[in-house]
Order: C-alpha cells, then sequence, then structure tokens
C-alpha cells in the first residue's frame, strides 16, 4: 500500500472516529453542539497534600453543607488507597479520609460542582443551635478588658443597632489608622482578627459565627478561604466581609464552613497544606438536571476531562486549544507559506496573547525582542559558546521583564504585569535565531520571518481565544482526531504555496 | 499579483511542498546527509572517487594539535581555512600570501599566527557548525579563480550550480555575488543567478530577488556574452557525484580553478527553487522526462541525455 494511500485511509478513519463520538455525544448523550442556553456550574476543588512518615493517617476536611442560594450538584472524592467517609458532627459536615500505613507525598482530592441559583437569596431562618456560651475575655489582663470596654462602648454610641455595631466594630479594626484601642487589642490580644471580633461580639451577647468560604469566579488556583462574620441581628444572619467591614449579600459567596472547627486536621503526617481552586464551565440548563442520570448511563462521560480535578481541568482548558494553535501554524506555513522564527514558537506567544491581550502582547513582544537583540549584538562580539550565549539572553529577557514590569507598575499601567506570561526560554532562542539571521541574511529576513511569526501567532490567537472553539475543544475533545487528520493531509499537500504564486508570477508572465 | 496555480503546474514548476515530499524526502536518504553536510567527509570521498575537489591541505582535529600549528601551515604560501560543517560561508579564513610571521587577506589585511589559532580555536569549539555542534577545521588549497568571471561579480566568487536528478544534470545556473549580497553567492540575499543552457553552457536569463535582470546592478555587463569554459566537462563532474552521495536530488556548487579547471566545492542535499526562474523553465519538465529514462547509463551517456533533451531551452 503506498504511502499516499495510507495518509488517506488514516486520515479518514481518524476523522470518522472523531466526528462518530461527537454526534455520539451530540444525539444520544444530550450534550449540546453549540454553546448556547447555558448556565454557569463551578466546580470547587479543594486538594490536601502531605507527606506521610510510616504511620497511621487520619485527615479530617471541612465540607460544605447544602445552602440556600447555591446548589450542589454532584461530589467527587479521588483519594486512591485511602479510606472515606463522612461525618456529621455539630458544627457540620466533615470528609474523613483514613489509611494505616503512608509514606511520602500524597494528594488528596475533594470537588464539589455547584451552581448559583437563579432568582433572590431568601433570608436565613436562625438555626437551632444559637445559644452561645457567653463571653467573659477573663483571660485577657484588666487593662486590656478596659481597652475593649472602652472600644465597645464609643463603638455603641456611634451605632444604632446590632448592624451598625457590628460593621462600626470592624471598621474600628481595619482603619488605616485604627484607634489605639483596636490596635492594642490586635497586638496583645494574642489572636487573628477574626477571632478578637467574634469575642467582642460575644461579649456584648452579640450571636456570631466564623464563616469560611469562597467567592465563585470564572478561574482561580491556589487560593486559600476568605473568612466571614456571619452576625444575628434578631431576625437576620447577615454576612459581614471582614476586609470591608459591610454586609454582602453576594450570591456567588459559597459557603464552605461555618462554626470554629478546625478547616483541616491530619494526624500522623506532617507538612499538610490545603488548596483551592474555581473554574467555571457553561453548561445548558437541560444537561445539569439530567447530569446524574447521564452520568450512570454513560461510561463515557465518565472518561471524560470532567472527572479530573478541577485544577487539572484548568490545565487542559489551555492544552486542549495547542492543536488548534498547530493547524493553524501548518496551513499559514504548509499552504500560504509565511515564514517563522521557529516553528511552534507562534503557538507559544498565541497563548501568552491570551494572558496579556492581544495588542499588549504585541507591544511587549516587540519591545523584549528588540532590546534582546541590541544586546546579543554585543554578546556576539564575545565570542561565547552557544549554551553560555542562550543562557546570557534568557538572563536578559529575565531582567527585561522584570524591568518592564516594575515601570510600568509605577507608571499606573497594569497590563505589563501580564508580561510574567511569555515564555522566557522561547524568547531567549527567538532572539538567539533572529540575531543569526541578521548576520547571515541580514535584516530583512528578520523582519519577514518576525513578521511571519507575530502573524502567524496573531491568527493562532484569534482561533484560540474563539469561544466557540474553545467549547468544542473542551466538550468533544475527540475533535483533537479531526484536527490530527487535517494536520496529517496537510503534510502531504504538495501543491503551490501562495507565497509561491508571487515568486513564480515572472515565470508566467 | 498571483500566477494561475494551473498555469505553473502545466509549466512544471517545481513547489516548495512538492520538492519537499515527492524530490527530497523521497529521493533523498537520510543516512546519507552527512556525506553532503559535512565538507570534509565530501572531500574525502569526493578524492577516493577521482572527483576534482580543492586539495586538502591538512585537518585540525583537536585544539591540542593546534600547538603544531607553525609546523601545519609552514610548507603553504597561501591556503584556506574553514570549518568542515559550517554554512554560510561563516568562520572562513582565506590567506593569499605569507610575509615573514605575517598571513595576508585578500583585502591586504594581516595577520598574526596568534589571529590564526584563535580562529581555528573557535571553529573546533564550534562557532559556526549547526547547534554549535564542535567541528574540525580543514586547511585547503586556496581555489585561484578564472578571471573569465570578474565583469559579472561584484567583490565575491561566482559559483556554478547544477541540479543533479537521479544522477542526470537537469538544470544550471551561474550565481553572481553583488554589492546588496555583500560578496556572497546566495540567491535570497541578493546574488544575480544567470541560466545557463545546458547544451551551449551560455547564458539564458538573469535573476535577482525572482525578478528578471540583463546586466549585472554592479558592474553593468549584459550577461548575453557571458559563456561558461569547460563546460561539457562541468557537466560529468557535477554528474559523477550521484555516484557517490547517492542523493537521487542534488545541488552541486562548482568553481573554476584558472590552472586546474572546474572543481567541486559544494554539495547540497536540498537545493533551491530559484534556478527554476533563472532558466524560465520548470524543474518537474526535466524530472519527468529523467524519470521516463528507465535504463542505466553511465555519466558520459547521462550527459549527453541532458545535452539532447534539455539543450533546446
Amino acid at each position: 500500500m503506498s504511502s499516499k494511500v495510507q495518509v488517506i485511509l488514516v486520515a479518514l478513519s481518524l476523522t470518522f472516529i472523531g466526528l462518530f463520538i461527537v454526534w455520539y455525544k451530540v444525539s444520544v448523550l444530550g450534550i449540546p453542539f453549540l454553546p448556547h442556553e447555558k448556565s454557569s456550574v463551578y466546580k470547587v476543588g479543594a486538594e490536601v497534600s502531605f507527606e506521610g512518615k510510616s504511620k497511621a493517617v487520619l485527615v479530617s476536611m471541612a465540607i460544605p453543607e447544602a445552602q440556600e442560594g447555591i446548589q450542589i450538584l454532584s461530589e467527587d472524592i479521588a483519594s486512591s488507597g485511602f479510606g472515606y467517609a463522612e461525618a456529621q458532627t455539630k458544627n457540620g459536615k466533615r470528609a474523613e479520609w483514613s489509611k494505616r500505613r503512608v509514606i511520602g507525598s500524597q494528594i488528596l482530592y475533594y470537588s464539589l460542582e455547584v451552581m448559583i441559583e437563579p432568582g433572590e437569596r431568601n433570608p436565613k431562618p436562625p438555626i437551632e443551635s444559637m445559644a452561645q456560651k457567653s463571653e467573659s475575655l477573663s483571660d485577657l489582663p484588666n487593662t486590656l478588658i478596659n481597652t475593649a470596654k472602652t472600644l465597645l462602648d464609643d463603638v455603641r454610641a456611634r451605632s444604632a443597632d446590632t448592624h451598625s455595631f457590628t460593621a462600626q466594630l470592624i471598621q474600628e479594626f481595619n482603619d488605616k489608622n485604627p484607634s489605639q484601642a483596636a490596635k492594642i487589642l490586635l497586638t496583645q490580644g494574642g489572636k487573628a482578627k477574626i477571632d478578637m471580633l467574634c469575642r467582642l461580639l460575644r461579649y456584648r451577647h452579640i450571636r456570631v459565627r466564623k464563616i469560611h468560604g469562597l467567592y465563585l469566579v470564572s478561574e482561580r488556583r491556589n487560593i486559600a478561604l476568605t473568612p466571614m462574620l456571619e452576625v444575628y441581628d434578631g431576625k437576620d444572619w447577615q454576612l459581614y466581609d471582614l476586609n470591608k467591614g459591610k454586609v454582602t449579600r453576594k450570591k456567588n459567596f459559597f459557603i464552605w464552613k461555618q462554626g470554629g472547627d478546625s478547616l483541616l486536621d491530619v494526624t500522623g503526617a506532617k507538612k499538610s497544606n490545603i488548596r483551592f481552586s474555581i473554574n467555571e464551565r457553561q453548561v445548558p440548563v437541560q444537561y445539569l438536571l439530567d447530569k446524574k442520570e447521564l452520568l450512570d448511563k454513560a461510561a463515557i462521560l465518565d472518561f471524560s476531562l470532567f472527572s479530573l480535578p478541577v485544577s487539572g481541568q484548568n490545565a487542559y482548558m489551555h492544552i486542549l486549544l495547542v492543536p488548534f494553535g498547530a493547524l493553524v501554524v501548518v496551513l499559514l506555513r504548509v499552504l500560504v507559506g509565511l515564514r517563522t522564527s521557529g516553528t511552534f514558537m507562534p503557538i507559544l506567544i498565541a497563548l501568552a496573547f491570551m494572558e496579556t491581550t492581544l495588542f499588549a502582547g504585541l507591544i511587549m513582544f516587540i519591545v523584549i525582542v528588540g532590546i534582546g537583540l541590541v544586546i546579543r549584538s554585543y554578546l556576539s562580539n564575545l565570542n561565547l559558546l552557544l549554551v553560555a550565549r542562550i543562557s546570557a539572553v534568557m538572563i536578559v529577557v529575565i531582567l527585561i521583564m522584570s524591568f518592564m514590569s516594575i515601570l510600568s507598575y509605577k507608571l499606573g499601567i497594569k497590563e505589563v504585569m501580564t508580561i510574567t506570561f511569555f515564555p522566557m526560554i522561547i524568547l531567549a532562542w527567538t532572539i538567539e535565531r533572529m540575531s543569526i539571521l541578521w548576520e547571515e541574511e541580514g535584516p530583512k529576513e528578520v523582519f519577514i520571518q518576525g513578521g511571519g511569526s507575530l502573524i502567524v501567532a496573531t491568527f493562532a490567537y484569534f482561533v484560540m481565544s474563539d469561544p466557540f472553539v474553545s467549547h468544542m475543544a473542551f466538550n468533544f475533545p475527540e475533535l483533537l482526531l479531526v484536527v490530527l487528520a487535517g494536520i496529517i493531509l496537510l503534510g502531504r499537500y504538495s501543491g503551490y504555496r501562495v507565497s509561491e504564486l508571487i515568486r513564480f508570477k515572472s515565470m508566467v508572465d | 499579483m498571483f500566477a494561475n496555480p494551473f498555469t505553473l503546474k502545466k509549466l512544471g514548476i517545481l513547489g516548495m511542498n512538492k520538492r519537499n515530499i515527492h524530490y527530497i524526502a523521497a529521493q533523498n536518504d537520510r543516512k546519507y546527509y552527512p556525506l553532503v553536510d559535512n565538507k570534509l567527509k565530501t572531500k574525502v570521498i569526493a578524492e577516493n572517487a577521482g572527483i576534482s575537489v580543492p586539495k586538502l591541505l591538512a585537518t585540525i582535529k583537536r585544539q591540542s594539535q593546534l600547538r603544531k600549528l607553525t609546523d601545519i601551515l609552514d610548507p603553504y604560501k597561501k591556503f584556506v581555512i574553514k570549518p568542515a560543517q559550517g554554512s554560510a560561508g561563516k568562520g572562513i579564513i582565506v590567506i593569499v600570501r605569507r610575509e615573514g610571521d605575517l598571513f595576508f587577506k585578500p583585502n591586504g589585511q594581516s595577520l598574526k599566527l596568534r589571529d590564526i589559532h584563535r580562529d581555528i580555536s573557535n571553529i573546533l569549539s564550534g562557532l559556526y557548525s549547526l547547534g554549535g555542534k564542535t567541528d574540525v577545521a580543514m586547511v585547503e588549497q586556496l581555489v585561484e579563480f578564472d578571471p573569465i568571471f570578474e565583469r559579472y561579480s561584484y567583490e565575491g566568487v561566482p559559483d556554478i550550480r547544477v541540479i543533479i536528478y537521479k544522477g542526470y544534470p537537469a538544470m544550471a545556473m551561474l550565481r553572481c555575488s553583488t554589492k546588496e549580497s555583500d560578496g556572497k553567492a546566495n540567491l535570497h540575499q541578493g546574488a544575480v543567478g544567470v541560466g545557463i543552457g545546458m547544451a551551449s553552457g551560455k547564458a539564458l536569463f538573469a535573476v535577482q530577488h525572482d525578478a528578471p535582470v540583463t546586466k549585472h546592478p554592479d558592474t553593468g555587463y549584459d550577461f548575453s556574452e557571458l559563456q561558461i569554459p569547460h563546460w561539457k566537462e562541468m557537466l560529468s563532474l557535477s554528474a559523477s557525484c550521484y555516484e557517490v552521495t547517492h542523493l537521487g536530488y542534488l545541488g552541486v556548487d562548482i568553481v573554476l580553478d584558472k590552472n586546474l579547471g572546474p572543481l567541486i566545492l559544494e554539495l547540497n542535499a536540498r537545493p533551491g527553487l530559484a534556478i527554476q526562474i533563472a532558466n524560465r523553465v520548470g524543474s518537474l519538465k526535466r524530472f519527468d522526462k529523467i524519470d521516463e529514462q528507465l535504463d542505466k547509463l553511465d555519466i558520459a551517456d547521462r550527459v549527453k541525455f541532458a545535452i539532447n533533451h534539455f539543450g533546446a531551452n
């Protein structure tokens, strides 16, 4: 079988398999082909990591309970080799992992899919365990108690009800120049701001709870929980943002844990740590309702990217777009004949553009490469060996990047801070290649290849940042087989390039 | 602005994609690439096969050999030092005469032994080779260029590129350096390519930057009077490279020494496409005709075949 026939057969079968899976998911499983009629689903993940000491390990983590305004759609636990159980304590639910002997570093995943319910958030009815121990502040020295009393009286004088009292008190601690009393309480009270506030409020017999939660936003990784105070004002529980001192009624605040129990207890291991990630996905309302049913029905979805932990999903969102960038590169090089400096450099630049925005990215790229070329031309006088020279250029790139960040931050141009998304090693190689090109072929060729790279990067950026493309890539990753087939076919294209139609024009005349 | 692709196809013009898939990948076995990419290997196999090349005087492979540099260079009044894996003429030192301790370059600049020592050391450490691989320095006999081309060249030396397809000379051009190309014979840097008639050795057309020209842009001489001497010898010299390289699609670069005649300077496994514009003929027309020829012919008959079939244009 000739290689040409093989290429066509391989491409056809890849396309067929890819399109068949898409068809199956669309028509049988009901996943929408087009991104419309959507509502946001947030995957909130907690990643617990620790290092075993060859001992039995017990991990206990507070987990969220049903709450009004936000619906928990599904729960997912990934913890190979660990026993898992859920426990109900009086302060809420806890997830408990256990294992007899744990060696080396371990990661446990716990994630939830949640959806913000449409409509207003209804006030919460008071919960039963309203009784709280009275606070006497008796462990503090007398002088400190007196300071607290004075402060509280002062705040009380300035407020009208529980609500304004709480807001004023938080304000007192957040003020740029906190009052003498607040300062002393914070420094000598020996506890964090949130705990001190709780104690002071309880001292005045105000019912208060500590709350930890997360704002549901489109994408976050490696974040910690945001602490909040929940205060009962006689009718409702009100949430107070600890840093703003105001009642927040943000519908997108997802409460992870209430009450004073610790978030994470790990016994028998060291270096325990917990990090959270959030990731938003647009899914159709219909799909949401059926998801549970769907998962039972189709094993195929169990192997989809949605079954990965959230932090992994976020990474894949970008990785899955790279093949589309590669398709753009192949198209523009093989069919159009644009010359680029480095084969896949434009894709990496396009990925950086997605973070920096196109215009700012283009300017930053040109500035870095421009300055880099000037410095590299001096380095070439020093006759350095290749590895040393590239390393030197890379250090120069890093210096330029940090200098640009600092300078622009001082000037108030925030966009430049995203400069760190540029892949510096690729930039160093680009500078090296362009500089050699300049010496060997002259500046014209540098502009042709540099310009070609930027044009390809811009096209790749437009394709990769297109919401439809990213919807397809993430929801139907099997389409990559179709992209693969397309690239294989293009790899056998032996016709003329657009640039050659211009180049050989004189032969036709 | 754009040529009709179907017209180009009818003219048999070879495009980059087709060249890469159907000619370079299909005809040139990768394992033979080092034979042409490394000038030292090329020279050794060419000399063994009796193909004329500039004589290899010495090779310097290790830094330790540099201690004996005086002894190595002692017998030679003029020579060229070049990196075996260099490209685009980088790292080449040309010495035309010596006076006492001094070595003189063609432009009259003098070098001390110490300078040459440093330059060779750079070659050995890979400064000019692709990817910075350690390299070998070759000391070569200086080619004394035939003055016949002086009028058609600015500062540099013209060479003759012959495309050898399956051992048959398919197309040829003279590459003349210009002021713009900085004395280099590379067409994309602005050198002029002059198509050469396969039967006559006479100039056909000239192009610079893929556009037709009639005169050399710097010297002003008309290319139409150009006639390459030793033309048949050049054809058989280049055709003979097929046997030693096993490369089906090969570019052979020839220079003309005023005493020794044509010498092979370099071989290229990925020759470019501009030669078609200089000849105003598509490569495919000629390659297809060669493909039709199934008998195994020797060098002389292959040259005869080329002259008979490609001589008319």
